[in-house]
């Protein structure tokens, strides 16, 4: 049982805002991901929850007991590390076994919890080596192990496959769902990278310059972001974010491009005379016939898909997502149609989303 | 304590520090132990501090049983140790204390006139300090140079049995001064170098440069080859990439060496004892070899140890901010 | 800018033999991209090109010209590191100008105004100066390392992973714009890189290496559709290509530990062999003639990952948007014919029939 609480948990630098007041709930068994760039506060608060780093202010709950000022070892959290932080002297067994060692477990119950975790990570074979002679994926393998020895009410994880080559990460990162659905432990894990974000959460924090942006499930903060910021961090390229004029019941976009309001949002849009228009890469369709038109600036090459930048006017560059057989040199004139029920709409000033009539979740087609 | 637990520090904490290190329990413990350290280092300086008194005081104040705490301060110890006098003559005498009448007579030459002498020179001490100035300040300067040069050579080309010559290097120093200290008052009388300045900066320079490159190797290590390889790449040349870039990067290394090799250079006795005489030697064999009349004069070695002692300290004291400037790298993800 | 040739380079060190007789050529203007893992040897041959070391058998040519007896400085190359590429104590003005102020060059001040002026301006860094380098984010200090190249329009521009210390969506939008900058500048590039992502959407073309060797050259279409092995199969798109073991029986080719089978392609094929299927080629599928299970799912937003377990084997397989299966759910699929891969025991493609 871990059902962490955060209430008003916030952390100055001196005068430097490093985390703004946050409330925030983690369930138990809940895998939460803290997602942001560089700097915006997710490292900082999962140095709070584990102790680590003191609150400037705000409280810190474990299943209802207050923990703010408990010691970082009292607190039964099992941190997890970037660059591993394994002792490079004792081997991989005596790794593991540390914790439980330091804990003073008897004998029998080091080794069979150690076992236990051993086959869980498939390391069994690593156990006599030395930490610096594995690979990285290895290697965060026996940081998993040795925070999971611990049987600890929650894991708290900052950036653990940021080490890692390309390839690494996308193994390791399914190893880590899969041990998650099998241990179901509460987990706060922070990353930068949205893909793992999505892969791995249950529910995601997205975090920028020390203020919460969203809290929601995957599908929630990719169909539908709370701000600019979340629509344009999430997804690989992100939301295509374009300054419109609201006239005549459409939106007027550079390049004399004309989108008629879908069904739902005239009235939400009513009174504005600005927005800005928000569609994915993979919810444009370059079609003969396509309501809008641009020049294509450039063809990416992506394996499976090609990303087209289409130049709508004035520098107004839009991301359309196509197969792979579309490919066009730079200077052709394209026509293309955005799906009606993807489009979303945000006040240019505020950055909020701007809420349709009736809220439905915008599915794509397959 | 079960209130912190609850309702955490009095004051919010704006910095970053551990829950653990903000418990007024661990900070109290903290700060007995730090009281206690400050007490045991207080203990450990009392020789200093006695030192220092004791340069101050008179002959007379230091002869006093038991020690005086609270005594009249006086330059006495510095007159005795920086100056040659005579007995003045009585005609003499009566000149010198009109002189003083009028306030015409230095500070040094007031003193002596107490006991009935006047100031005829500076004394052998000045010498022997200003060879100690020349001596050290030269060796250092060398030892840190050609270090500096042998370290970035270590450290970035391929010296062949470049770890048997550290190792070689390394053990210069392995050797107590005593036992090569025979030979090498064989060998310096031989080339003439017996009791020269250049005998001691040649000695010293040596036995520091051991130190030194090693010291100084490994600040050179740490900071990357790409700063290099860029100016490289960009058209300069190895030495002028070494200048302009790896010399403001080596800094803090520069200044830690140059304070340790200084201190070896400035407190060296052995050799400075035994391979110098008269016109090269330097201040530390002649501190404690101070007698005076019927005596030895105490107030003139505390004076000569303190005033030693300083010129380390104000060199230290003007570095202190290349010693703690710390190394910064280049792109970290930030 | 120039044309370049790296022919049989091979540079030994006491532990390991990092480059083995290393062949490829790359045109003027081109973007030619190094990609392997890490220790392959691509930064190896990154310096040996810049001149920073020497190689033990082979030559480079710049336009035609062996320089491997050039000092870095005379070869005319730039080189963007992967970081600790500028210097500290220096503003980011210093860093631009440093290039120009090198004896080599003797270029005269005003000179050096306008292009630091220019470089700063093409890079987006015109409000950054003034400032002192450790002040800066990463992306920014990135692209400082990227003018203090471009203020020297040198004839060759090589690059070690610059972008691989930076945050995901840094390197995402920093890509494109350094792909940008290649194209209208035309400057020939020597990209290296571990990211198969940065290789297929910036490079003309790619030569991947393994273990000191080249492995495969082409287009990024080439290394994709038509990769030579299985190692460039599994380099190269993401999620990774799923390898089966497969034997021909009777007329069809049957995946070992699973009940999938496919009709025989017209190759040379093997009695067993590997069959390489992208998970964008398996489609979960009402009408689909093979089953599995849902064992896991990473839902990214504009595709999702369904990891599904058919006898013995996991397959992973890519949907578009979100996908309708739980975890538990016993499913139907189907592959695409046309777009198999058949590989060898020896790891190599299987070559048509006749061929």
């Amino acid at each position: 049982m871990a059902t962490i609480q955060l209430s008003g948990v916030e952390k100055k630098f001196g005068e430097l805002h490093a985390v703004k007041p946050l409330d925030l709930t983690i369930n138990d068994g809940e895998f939460v991901v803290l997602l942001g760039p560089s700097g915006c506060g997710k490292t900082t608060t999962l140095r709070m929850i584990s102790g680590l780093e003191t609150v400037t202010g705000g409280r810190v709950f474990l299943n209802g007991e207050e923990i703010t000022w408990k010691h970082p070892s009292q607190r039964d959290m099992a941190f997890v590390f970037q660059f591993y932080a394994l002792y490079s002297h004792l081997s991989v067994r005596q790794n593991i076994a540390f914790p439980l060692q330091a804990q003073g477990q008897k004998r029998d119950i080091v080794d069979k919890r150690l076992k236990e975790v051993v086959d869980i990570l498939h390391i069994g074979h690593l156990l006599s080596a030395r930490p610096g002679k594995l690979s990285g994926g290895d290697q965060q393998r026996v940081a998993l192990a040795r925070a999971l020895v611990r049987h600890p009410a929650a894991f708290l994880m900052d950036e653990p496959l940021g080490a890692l080559d390309a390839e690494m990460r996308e193994s390791m990162r399914a190893e880590i769902k899969n041990l998650h659905i099998a241990q179901h432990a509460t987990t706060v894990y922070v990353t930068h990278d949205q893909v793992e974000a999505m892969a791995l959460g249950d529910r995601i924090v997205v975090m920028s310059k020390a203020e919460v942006q969203q809290v929601g499930t995957p599908i929630e903060v990719y169909y539908d972001p709370a701000n600019l910021f979340v629509a344009r961090f999430i997804g690989s390229p992100g939301m295509n974010l374009v300054a419109s004029r609201i006239a005549g019941g459409a939106a007027e976009m550079p390049g004399g491009n004309r989108y008629p309001l879908p069904a739902g949002w005239a009235k939400p849009l009513g009174g504005r005379a600005e927005a800005v228009l928000g569609f994915r890469p993979e919810a444009a369709r370059v079609s003969p016939d396509g309501a809008l038109a641009g020049e294509v600036y450039a063809t990416d090459m992506h394996g499976g898909y090609t990303v087209l930048h289409v130049n709508m006017a004035e520098n107004e560059i839009v991301h359309i997502r196509s197969d792979r057989q579309t490919s066009y040199p730079m200077g052709t004139r394209v026509r293309f149609d955005i799906d009606p029920k993807a489009v979303r709409f945000f006040d240019p000033k505020s950055e909020l989303a701007v809420r349709r009539e009736a809220p439905v979740r915008g599915e794509v087609a397959r | 304590m079960a209130r912190f637990e609850q309702h955490g520090p009095r004051v919010p904490v704006a910095h970053a520090t551990r829950v653990d290190k903000v418990n007024p329990r661990a900070q109290a413990t903290r700060r007995i132990v730090a009281f206690i350290a400050l007490i045991i280092a207080i203990i450990m300086l009392l020789p200093v501090l006695i030192m220092g008194m004791t340069a101050f005081k008179t002959r007379s104040d230091v002869a006093s049983s038991p020690p005086k705490l609270l005594f009249k301060p006086t330059l006495e110890g510095f007159m005795y140790l920086l100056t040659d006098r005579a007995v003045a003559n009585a005609s003499r005498l009566a000149e010198l204390e009109a002189n003083a009448k009028q306030g015409k007579l230095s500070l040094f030459n007031r003193i002596a006139l107490e006991n009935g002498q006047e100031i005829i020179g500076p004394s052998a001490y000045v010498a022997r300090l200003s060879n100690s100035v020349i001596i050290a300040g030269i060796s250092t300067a060398c030892s840190v140079i050609l270090g500096v040069l042998a370290a970035y050579a270590f450290s970035r080309f391929k010296v062949p049995g470049k770890d048997d010559l550290l190792f070689f290097i390394l053990s210069t120093r392995m050797l107590p001064a005593v036992v090569v200290t025979i030979p090498l008052f064989l060998m310096y009388r031989q080339l003439g170098l017996h009791d020269k300045h250049l005998g001691m900066i040649i000695l010293y320079t040596v036995f520091n440069l051991s130190f030194s490159v090693w010291l100084l190797k490994g600040f050179i290590d740490e900071i990357p080859r790409e700063y290099e390889e860029a100016a490289l790449v960009d058209g300069y040349t190895r030495m002028q990439a070494f200048f302009r870039i790896v010399l403001p990067q080596a800094v803090t290394g520069i200044a830690a060496t140059t304070v340790f090799c200084l201190i070896f250079a400035w407190n060296e006795y052995a050799f400075a004892l035994m391979l110098t005489s008269q016109r090269a030697r330097t201040a530390p064999p002649s501190i404690p070899s101070m007698l005076g009349r019927g005596g030895i004069e105490w107030t003139a070695i505390a004076a000569g140890s303190l005033g030693f002692l300083i010129p380390v300290v104000i060199v230290t004291f003007a570095l202190r901010k290349y010693l703690l400037r710390g190394i910064t790298f280049g792109a970290i993800r930030g | 800018m120039s044309r370049v040739d790296v022919q049989n380079l091979t540079k030994r060190f006491p532990t390991v033999t990092a480059l083995q007789s290393v062949s490829f050529s790359f045109a003027h203007g081109e973007f030619f991209v190094l990609l392997g893992p890490t220790g392959a040897g691509k930064t190896t041959t990154l310096r040996l090109i810049a001149g920073l070391e020497r190689q033990d058998e082979g030559s480079i040519l710049l336009d035609g010209e062996p320089i491997d007896a050039r000092t870095p400085a005379e070869r005319d190359v730039a080189f963007v590191f992967q970081q600790y590429s500028l210097y500290p104590t220096m503003t980011v003005y210093d860093n631009l100008a440093f290039p120009l102020r090198s004896p080599l060059r003797k270029t005269p001040e005003s000179v050096i105004t306008t292009t630091v002026n220019e470089a700063a301006e093409k890079l987006r860094i015109t409000h950054l100066l003034n400032r002192k380098t450790a002040q800066l984010s990463g992306g920014e200090m990135q692209r400082v390392a990227i003018g203090r190249a471009i203020v020297r329009a040198p004839r060759l521009f090589l690059m070690d992973e610059p972008l691989s210390n930076l945050d995901a969506k840094l390197r995402e939008a920093l890509r494109v714009e350094l792909k940008h900058l290649q194209k209208t500048q035309g400057s020939t590039t020597l990209f290296v890189t571990h990211d198969q992502i940065e290789a297929l959407t910036m490079a003309d073309r790619i030569a991947v290496v393994n273990e000191g060797r080249i492995v495969q050259q082409g287009t990024p279409d080439d290394i994709y559709d038509r990769p030579d092995t299985t190692f460039v199969a599994q380099l190269v798109g993401t999620p990774k290509i799923n390898l089966l073991p497969a034997n021909r029986r009777d007329g069809s080719v049957l995946v070992r530990g699973s009940a999938i089978s496919v009709p025989v392609p017209r190759l040379a094929l093997t009695d067993s062999f590997l069959l390489g299927v992208r998970p964008e080629d398996i489609r979960p599928d009402p009408a689909g003639s093979f089953h599995g299970t849902v064992m896991l799912i990473e839902p990214l937003g504009v595709e999702t990952i369904l990891h599904l377990r058919s006898g013995e084997l996991t397959l992973l397989s890519l949907v578009p948007g979100m996908a309708r299966e739980r975890v538990g759910e016993e499913i139907r699929f189907s592959i695409v014919q046309e777009k198999l891969h058949f590989f060898g025991p020896d790891n190599r493609r299987i070559a048509e029939q006749g061929h």
